[in-house]
C-alpha cells in the first residue's frame, strides 16, 4: 500500500516566496518588477544567474501577481527542460498560444488583469538552438530586458534559513548556520535542501558536522591526507590515498576543488609551482565533464602535483 | 540462487554493513517524508541492496513482489515516431528502470515515460493519496540533456512521486540534479582492518547458514582478495564451495580469469618490446574485448599490473598516459580502443619503445 502522507512537500517549494517583493537579496531586480507590476508594463524579460537564487520563484510570483489564481491557467504557459521543447513545440504551441488576442482587462478581485498573456521558459539555455532560433530569429537575449540575479550573501542566507528554522522549531547553532550558508555557496535552495535533509536524518537539533554530512562535503582531513601524501613524492603511498578516495566513494570534481582551494591557498608553493598544478586541474575538470574514468584522471592530476611539489622535470623522457 | 541474492538483507534492520546508513535512512521514511534521494559509490558497496531494503521499509513486503517487462513506448518527437524499448521491473508502488540503456535517445525517456510516469499518482483503499517511487539506475551515464530535462520533473511532480537515483560517480551527475536530492554517500570501507573484519562478519554469517566449517584464517583470505566489494567475496567464496568442500585453510582462491590474463599480458610487455610482441599483445587484448570486458577496465587493470612491475618514473609517465588514452576513448564515437602502452624500461633508455595499439573491435 502506497504511504500516505499530509506535509510531503519539500521546503524548497513550501518556503517559495508567493509575491516579488519577497525574494531574498535581489534589490534592483525587485524594484524594477514592481513598478512593473503597478503599472502592468511588462516588457520581454531574461533572468540570468547562478542556480538557486530565485530566478524560477521571481518569474512565477510576477505571473501569479499579475493574474491571480483563477486566470493563471489560461494566461500563462510555462515550459520548461522537462517538456520536450523541440523546433515544433515552439512552432506550434508556443505561437499557437501567442497568436490568440485577449481581451483588455479590467480590475478584478485586486489582479490587474493586463491584456497580455505570458510564457514562462524556464531553463531556455538548454532549450535546442533550432529552437530558440524559430522563436526569434535574432539572438534571444538582445529582445529582452536583462535582470541579473546575484548569489546571495551570507546574511541574507542566514536571515532566510532562520526564518524557516522557526517555522520547522529547528535547532541550529551560530556554527552550523554559518557552515550551511559556506557550503551552499549563495544558492539558496541547495541550502534549503540541505536543511530538510538533516532536519530529516538528525532530528530537530542540528549540528555543523551533521549538515557536512549531508551535504556530502569531502572532509578537510581527508584532502589534507592526500596532499602531504603528494609532498611526500613516494608514488605508491599516493595511489594509496586515490585508492582510499575512489573507495569512499568521494565524487572526484569535488575532490579536486577542495584540493584546488589547498593548493591556492598554500603558503610555501611558489607561484610557478601553482600554475603547473592548475593547469592539471583544469585538464582533469575538462575530461571529467567528458565522462572519463575517476580514478585514472585523479591518479593523473596526483602524480602531476607531486611532480610539482618535489620539482621534478615537467616534461616526460618521451613525449609526442 | 547466488549466494549473493540469498543473502542480501531484506530489511534496514538486517543490514549487516552501512548500519549506520541503513538507520537513519530507516529513520527517514518513517517520518513519513521520503525527499528524493542519490545513491552514489563504489560498485559492490551495497546501494541497491539498501535501496531494495528500503522500498521493503516503506511500501511492506509488496515491494518484493516486482514483475520484468520488456516495454515499448511510441513517443512522438514531432515529424517522426520514435520506438523505445526498455525493461522495467515493477511492483504495485514503484517501477525500476535504466534510461541509459537506450542511449543517445535517454531524453525522450526522461520527457515522456518517467514524467508520465510521475505525474500519475497512486490511490490507496481509503481513497486517499500516497506517493509512488521510481528508480532509476546509472544516471551518471543519461545525457546531459536528460538530466536537464529531469530537474523540473523532480520538483514538478514532488508530491505524487519521488525519485531514487542510483549511481557510481556523482562527479557525472548535474550539481541541479544533485542540490534537488538528499545525497547518501554508499563507501566501500577504507580502513583495510575494519573492512576485513565486515567482511569476515559476513562470510562467517553466510557459513554459518549454509552449515559450513570454515577454517581460521579463511574468510580473512577471501576478504584480502576481495578488492573492497562485498559482492566479489561472496561470490569467490561460493565458487570455493564448488571447488572444494570441505575447506582447506590453504586452499586456492580463484582469482578471476580475466585479471589472470591482464597480468600476463602485462609480464609479456615488461619481458620484451619488439614489434612481434606487440603483435602478440595485441591479440590478446582482442580476446579480453570478444569477451565483453570493457576496455576501461582492461586499461585499469593493465596500469594496476604494470605499476607493480615499474619503477617511480615510469610510473608517472605511465599513469598520465592510462589517464590520456582512456579519456580519448570516451570521445571516440565507437567503443574503438586506444590502448597505448608506453613502455620504457631502466636500463635501456634507447631502447624505448613505444608500444601503440589500436583497436577496433566490432562493437554495435
Amino acid at each position: 500500500m502506497a504511504p500516505v502522507l499530509q506535509s510531503s512537500q519539500p521546503w524548497v517549494e513550501k518556503y517559495r516566496p508567493k509575491q516579488v517583493k519577497d525574494v531574498a537579496h535581489q534589490d534592483e531586480v525587485v524594484r524594477v518588477l514592481t513598478n512593473t507590476l503597478e503599472t502592468t508594463n511588462c516588457p520581454h524579460m531574461l533572468f540570468y544567474g547562478p542556480p538557486g537564487t530565485g530566478k524560477t520563484t521571481t518569474a512565477l510570483a510576477i505571473a501569479h501577481q499579475l493574474f491571480g489564481p483563477e486566470l493563471y491557467k489560461s494566461r500563462v504557459l510555462e515550459l520548461n527542460a522537462s517538456d520536450d521543447r523541440g523546433i515544433n513545440v515552439v512552432r506550434t504551441k508556443i505561437k499557437d498560444f501567442a497568436a490568440v488576442a485577449v481581451g483588455s482587462g479590467q480590475r478584478q478581485g485586486g489582479y490587474p488583469y493586463p491584456p497580455y498573456k505570458i510564457i514562462i521558459l524556464d531553463e531556455a539555455d538548454s532549450m535546442t538552438e533550432d529552437a530558440q532560433a524559430c522563436w526569434i530569429i535574432e539572438p534571444l537575449a538582445s529582445r529582452c530586458a536583462k535582470f541579473r540575479f546575484k548569489p546571495l550573501s551570507e546574511e541574507i542566507m542566514t536571515s532566510r534559513i532562520s526564518y524557516i528554522c522557526k517555522e520547522e522549531g529547528l535547532n541550529l547553532d551560530a556554527e552550523a548556520l554559518s557552515t550551511l550558508s559556506s557550503i551552499s555557496q549563495g544558492d539558496l535552495r541547495r541550502a534549503i535542501t540541505y536543511l530538510q535533509g538533516a532536519a530529516r536524518l538528525y532530528g530537530s537539533s542540528i549540528s555543523s558536522k551533521d549538515l557536512i554530512s549531508v551535504a556530502g562535503v569531502i572532509p578537510v582531513e581527508v584532502v589534507e591526507a592526500h596532499f602531504s601524501a603528494c609532498r611526500s613524492g613516494d608514488f605508491d603511498v599516493a595511489n594509496k590515498e586515490v585508492n582510499n578516495i575512489i573507495a569512499e566513494g568521494y565524487p572526484v570534481s569535488l575532490f579536486l576543488s577542495q584540493l584546488f582551494d589547498l593548493v591556492v591557498e598554500a603558503e610555501d608553493i611558489s607561484d610557478e609551482q601553482k600554475a603547473r598544478i592548475c593547469k592539471h586541474f583544469g585538464e582533469a575538470d575538462k575530461c571529467l565533464v567528458d565522462g572519463a574514468d575517476e580514478y585514472l584522471q585523479l591518479l593523473n592530476v596526483t602524480s602531476h602535483v607531486m611532480r610539482a611539489l618535489c620539482n621534478m622535470p615537467e616534461e616526460f623522457h618521451y613525449d609526442t | 540462487m547466488l549466494w549473493v541474492d540469498k543473502y542480501r538483507p531484506k530489511t534496514l534492520d538486517q543490514a549487516i554493513v552501512h548500519q549506520d546508513i541503513a538507520q537513519n535512512l530507516k529513520k527517514l521514511v518513517t517520518e513519513q517524508d521520503c525527499p528524493h534521494l542519490l545513491f552514489y559509490g563504489p560498485s559492490g558497496s551495497g546501494k541497491k541492496t539498501l535501496i531494495i531494503a528500503l522500498l521493503r521499509q516503506v511500501f511492506g513486503p509488496g515491494a518484493e513482489k516486482v514483475k520484468v517487462e520488456n516495454r515499448t513506448w511510441k513517443v512522438d518527437a514531432g515529424s517522426r515516431t520514435i520506438d523505445l524499448e526498455l525493461t522495467t521491473l515493477s511492483s504495485a508502488n514503484h517501477v525500476e528502470l535504466s534510461p541509459s540503456d537506450v542511449g543517445f535517445q535517454d531524453r525522450y525517456i526522461v520527457q515522456e515515460i518517467i514524467k508520465e510516469m510521475a505525474k500519475n499518482r497512486p490511490i490507496d483503499t481509503k481513497g486517499k493519496r500516497g506517493y509512488k517511487v521510481l528508480v532509476l539506475n546509472e544516471v551518471d551515464k543519461l545525457s546531459r540533456e536528460a538530466q536537464h530535462s529531469l530537474r523540473r520533473t523532480m520538483e514538478k511532480y514532488s508530491a505524487s512521486c519521488r525519485l531514487i537515483l542510483c549511481c557510481n560517480s556523482s562527479s557525472k551527475v548535474t550539481e541541479a540534479i544533485r542540490s534537488r536530492c538528499l545525497n547518501v554517500r554508499i563507501n566501500a570501507p577504507t580502513e583495510e582492518e575494519v573492512f576485513n573484519f565486515v567482511i569476515i562478519k559476513v562470510l562467517e554469517f553466510i557459513g554459518k547458514k549454509e552449515g559450513l566449517q570454515l577454517p581460521s584464517g579463511f574468510a580473512a583470505r577471501i576478504a584480502e582478495k576481495s578488492n573492497r566489494s562485498l559482492r566479489r567475496a561472496i561470490l569467490s567464496f561460493e565458487t570455493c564451495r564448488v571447488q572444494q568442500y570441505p575447506f582447506t585453510s590453504n586452499q586456492v582462491i580463484p582469482p578471476m580469469d580475466w585479471e589472470e590474463y591482464v597480468a600476463e599480458i602485462a609480464s609479456d610487455i615488461m619481458k620484451e618490446q619488439s614489434p612481434k610482441r606487440l603483435f602478440q599483445v595485441r591479440g590478446k587484448l582482442y580476446e579480453l574485448l570478444i569477451n565483453c570486458i570493457p576496455p576501461e577496465i582492461v586499461l585499469k587493470r593493465l596500469l594496476y599490473e604494470l605499476l607493480k612491475r615499474l619503477d617511480v618514473e615510469l610510473k608517472h609517465e605511465i599513469c598520465h598516459w592510462a589517464a590520456y588514452y582512456e579519456h580519448r576513448m570516451r570521445l571516440g564515437q565507437k567503443a574503438i580502443f586506444h590502448l597505448e602502452v608506453h613502455e620504457h624500461l631502466q636500463g635501456f633508455p634507447h631502447h624505448d619503445i613505444w608500444m601503440k595499439i589500436r583497436q577496433a573491435p566490432e562493437m554495435p
